[in-house]
């Protein structure tokens, strides 16, 4: 018999453990899939891990990768936390682009100084405005807002699909679904620290995903808006009786949420892109959920969890180049890793008991005896 | 099918159920230690203890729903492994819960069918029950729906669900605690004929008067081990609860009536609230005044309108328009939480775990909850940590409140620990009005007394208290004035020396029509 006794307590040493195992387990299931695929596990495990960042530039490379997927899941935890389920993050991100595009094409004459801060306030607007859809339809119609959010992803691709084969098209293009290339004091600069130089592709935005997390960090963990977002999660009753209202709430960690996707827009098509196009994320928004969930929902531990997820991304490059494996095993990799993380939650938050049938009979017996011995 | 073995195994006097060396643990805890018990056949035995005390965790031993660790229970002279509840039926052994598992839709006789093995048509058992009912003057009329009855009446239907299937022991846990005083009595004419029948009763309940009435012995639990075996009769209601706490308990005695009419700190006038849900009460027209240096009782069964009225009081719910909630004068009909208490209101509601506290968060979070709009723990909206733990600290001294390490997740405090933590939070802030709904809820007897001496002494320092109970003995012993609640109607208040717990009783049960108060100052 197994019984699942709840913990009182959930000490720190445990969640990183289970973590930990999660991880390593989710591993071996991918070297074993390698193995009936027949390739070599093990090699196919260094091209996935090592391999990327077995050379100093592709260390940067790799915050590069992981910069948006850090971005997005900062915002996500507040909605999680708060148990509000924003899985549109991909559509916010693809709004914020939008938002930030238009403002770099149609406005670029603006002083050079102050085309970036308006960039990045209309990325964050456009974003915002993305998950007011389903913040509004919830608080107001009781709708779920994993449907709505969802659907409002497919929405948002076929709309910047629509613009940049349509009114947004650069007539240079050749007829390629293209806009016009940024004006330059659009662009996200690279890091170019005197004495150094460059590192690869590392740019500034990368050093914001960085800040970004930190402040969602304290934001969460010592403001009257973090403790609020948590109560909500933890004891909605207990929320309201504070004098918290509910769907001031669920509007907060949806527009926050969705504004930190609508910057994740900004910043990977101004740091790496340039112009718009109609794939511009790559399922970052998608991914970051999962980043959200490595990271127990802790922003600082965004950021480790954004590294490694980034790093299984680029491995699955390196592993289809140097390998053959398909792209698509990363996909794989990810879905067992979320797996493994909620399955480890449950040990997290049971102890769990494992008691023969024969136990209890065993010791009445033994209690019988005594019994019958002391009378 | 037991019933022909009846007559000869269950004469009077012999040992129906032993149970020895009974032993359980959960995790590290220790609900059941070495307990050993026994009735005997058409015996009424109560099992005493407090909450926690592991009365339900034995029970539910005997019931099968649980398997002991190590230990023997001897049914009838044989030992046997109760391996599932329906085992326990098989052998002779029914339970009712305290929470009913009745088809609110479905009759009487159709949720009693569905418990019973097929074969047998709607009518035949019609008839079965309409002869149990009468034969034990239990009075179920087997073709009435189940949401038509009382609480009471849901109750008997549960005992002759239980009946039809012919035990030799009935195990009830703590049945009382939803009924009136009168239905009460009722209940314990049934349970008497039973007896005299030759069922045996197996009595759950921490109401030490009841079980000196009731029963012939008593077995009294306390942190899990058997502390004896009395004859419930030969005992004070005093001397079984130090069997219960396992030390000298004190007492409160009850208030004197007001020598005069104190100012009117806090005043409900004409509040209507329409039912949220199909199953909610609807408040109607509910008026009362609370007034500075008194304890106002509010008395009634669960499910006549308390929750509706927690969340009108403390602003959880604010619909009730203007002018019908005010305190010193001031209209807070529509101001939330935050905003009431602002004006010195403190409030515990019922349930501590997900609403008056936050079980996965800390003693420091837990204290910041109802403070965050006093201004002094939070400036610019950053959380001053220091401050909070400081006062989850202050909290915790001034209300022994024993905590297992620093500043603990609420969690891990046991229910009465929690619910001195929840009250001293409010009283600490020394508010000039305190409004909570049944403070002393499933906590034990020590916490109880502590949690009614802090109440009391408030109202004594001049602040105006309102509880929500459902626990007569705990309405008379602290409040000064008594208003009954029913069917989310409220009756004019009553001096609480003036007045007896039958009045009261009959008022709570509905079979006397309120004299609702305020009629006149609604409008």
């Amino acid at each position: 018999m197994i019984n699942l006794v709840p913990r009182k307590e959930i000490p720190l040493s445990l969640t990183l453990t289970t973590t930990a195992v999660a991880v390593a387990l989710t591993l071996i299931a991918g070297a074993a899939i390698f193995g009936v695929l027949g390739y070599d596990p093990l090699a196919a495990l260094y091209q996935f891990f090592i391999a990327p960042v077995s050379r100093g530039y592709q260390v940067a490379d790799l915050f590069v990768k992981a910069c948006p997927l850090i971005i997005i899941a900062s915002g996500l935890v507040f909605s999680y936390r708060a148990n509000v389920w924003n899985i549109g993050a991909e559509g916010q991100m693809i709004l914020g682009a939008m938002f930030s595009g238009y403002v770099a094409l149609y406005w670029g004459g603006m002083p050079a100084p102050l085309l970036l801060p308006a960039m990045i306030l209309a990325g964050v607007l456009g974003g915002l405005a993305w998950a007011m859809i389903p913040a509004i339809l919830k608080t107001r119609f009781n709708t779920n807002e994993i449907l709505v959010s969802l659907m409002l992803t497919y929405v948002a691709v076929l709309f910047i699909d629509w613009t940049v084969r349509g009114p947004w098209r650069d007539p240079m293009s050749f007829g390629f679904p293209l806009t016009p290339m940024y004006p330059d004091a659009g662009m996200i600069a690279r890091v170019d620290l005197p004495g150094i130089g460059r590192l690869a592709q590392l740019h500034w935005g990368v050093l914001g995903a960085l800040v970004l997390s930190v402040a969602a960090w304290f934001i969460l963990r010592r403001t009257m808006v973090g403790f609020q977002v948590q109560v909500m999660g933890d004891a909605p009753r207990a929320g309201r009786f504070a004098g918290f209202s509910p769907a001031l709430v669920t509007v907060l960690v949806l527009g926050i949420s969705g504004g930190a996707a609508g910057l994740a827009g900004m910043v990977e098509v101004s740091a790496n892109i340039g112009q718009l196009q109609p794939n511009i994320s790559f399922g970052y928004g998608f991914t970051a959920i999962i980043v959200a969930f490595l990271a127990r929902l802790n922003p600082l531990g965004v950021i480790v969890a954004g590294l490694v997820v980034a790093l299984a991304e680029m491995g699955g490059d390196a592993a289809q180049i140097a390998m053959g494996i398909p792209k698509v095993v990363t996909g794989v990799f990810k879905g067992i890793l979320l797996f493994m993380l909620l399955a480890g939650e449950t040990f997290n938050r049971f102890h769990v008991e494992f008691r023969l049938p024969g136990t209890a009979a065993r010791a009445a017996a033994t209690a019988a005896t005594k019994e019958s011995g002391s009378v | 099918m037991t019933g022909s073995q009846r007559p000869d195994e269950t004469s009077p006097g012999t040992t129906l159920l032993a149970a020895t060396g009974i032993c359980k643990h959960f995790g590290d805890f220790t609900a059941n230690d070495d307990v050993g018990f026994e009735i005997e056949a058409g015996e009424i035995h109560a099992l005493l203890g407090e909450n926690g005390a592991g009365k339900s965790t034995f029970v539910k031993m005997v019931y099968g729903l649980l398997q002991p660790d190590s230990g023997q229970i001897i049914w009838r002279g044989e030992p046997v492994t109760i391996r599932s509840p329906q085992h326990a039926r098989e052998l002779g052994i029914g339970m009712v819960f305290q929470h009913f598992s009745l088809f609110q839709a479905l009759t009487v006789a159709e949720n009693i069918a569905l418990a019973l093995p097929p074969g047998e048509s709607l009518e035949d058992l019609s008839e079965r029950v309409r002869a149990m009912s009468a034969e034990y003057g239990i009075g179920v009329d087997p073709d009435a729906r189940i949401h038509n009855l009382s609480v009471g009446e849901q109750q008997r239907v549960e005992i002759v669900r239980c009946l039809l299937q012919d035990p030799s022991l009935l195990i009830m846990d703590e049945p009382t605690s939803v009924l009136t005083p009168q239905e009460t009595e009722q209940l314990f004419d049934v349970l008497r004929r039973f007896s005299k029948a030759g069922v045996a009763i197996l009595f759950i309940s921490h109401k030490l008067e009841e079980i000196r009435s009731l029963t012939r012995r008593a077995t009294v639990l306390r942190r899990g081990r058997n502390v004896g075996t009395v004859e419930s009769a030969s005992r004070s209601s005093k001397q079984l609860a130090e069997m219960m706490v396992g030390s000298s308990v004190g007492d409160i005695d009850g208030q004197d009536a007001p020598e005069s009419e104190p100012d009117v700190l806090f005043a409900v006038r004409g509040l209507d609230r329409p039912p949220a849900t199909p199953f909610a009460t609807p408040l109607r027209n509910l008026s009362f005044v609370a007034r500075a240096g008194e304890v106002l009782g509010i008395a009634g069964i669960a499910g006549n309108g308390q929750d509706e009225l927690m969340e009108a009081l403390t602003g959880e719910w604010t619909g009730a328009g203007q002018n019908v909630i005010t305190i010193n004068g001031r209209d807070i009909t529509r101001d939330g939480p935050s905003r009431r208490r602002q004006h010195s209101i403190g409030f515990v509601p019922e349930e501590r775990n997900g609403h008056a506290a936050v079980p996965g968060m800390s003693l420091a979070d837990n204290a910041l909850l109802t403070s965050h709009s006093l201004g002094e723990v939070a400036s610019r909206g950053v959380i001053d940590s220091d401050r909070t733990r400081q006062m989850a600290a202050e909290i915790a001294g001034a209300f022994d409140v024993r905590l297992p390490q620093e500043n603990p997740m609420a969690s891990a405090l046991s229910g009465g620990n929690l619910q001195k933590f929840v009250v001293g939070r409010e009283i600490s802030k020394q508010p000039s009005l305190f409004i909570v709904s049944q403070p002393t809820w499933g906590v034990d007897v020590g916490a109880a007394l502590f949690i009614r001496r802090a109440m009391l002494e408030l109202a004594e320092s001049g602040s105006a208290v309102v509880m929500i109970s459902q626990d007569l003995e705990e309405i008379f012993a602290i409040s000064h004035r008594v208003a009954v609640l029913h069917d989310g109607q409220m009756s004019e208040p009553m001096v609480t020396a003036d007045t007896t717990a039958e009045t009261v009783g009959l008022l709570m049960g509905g079979s006397v029509p309120l004299k609702t108060a305020g009629a006149g100052d609604a409008a």
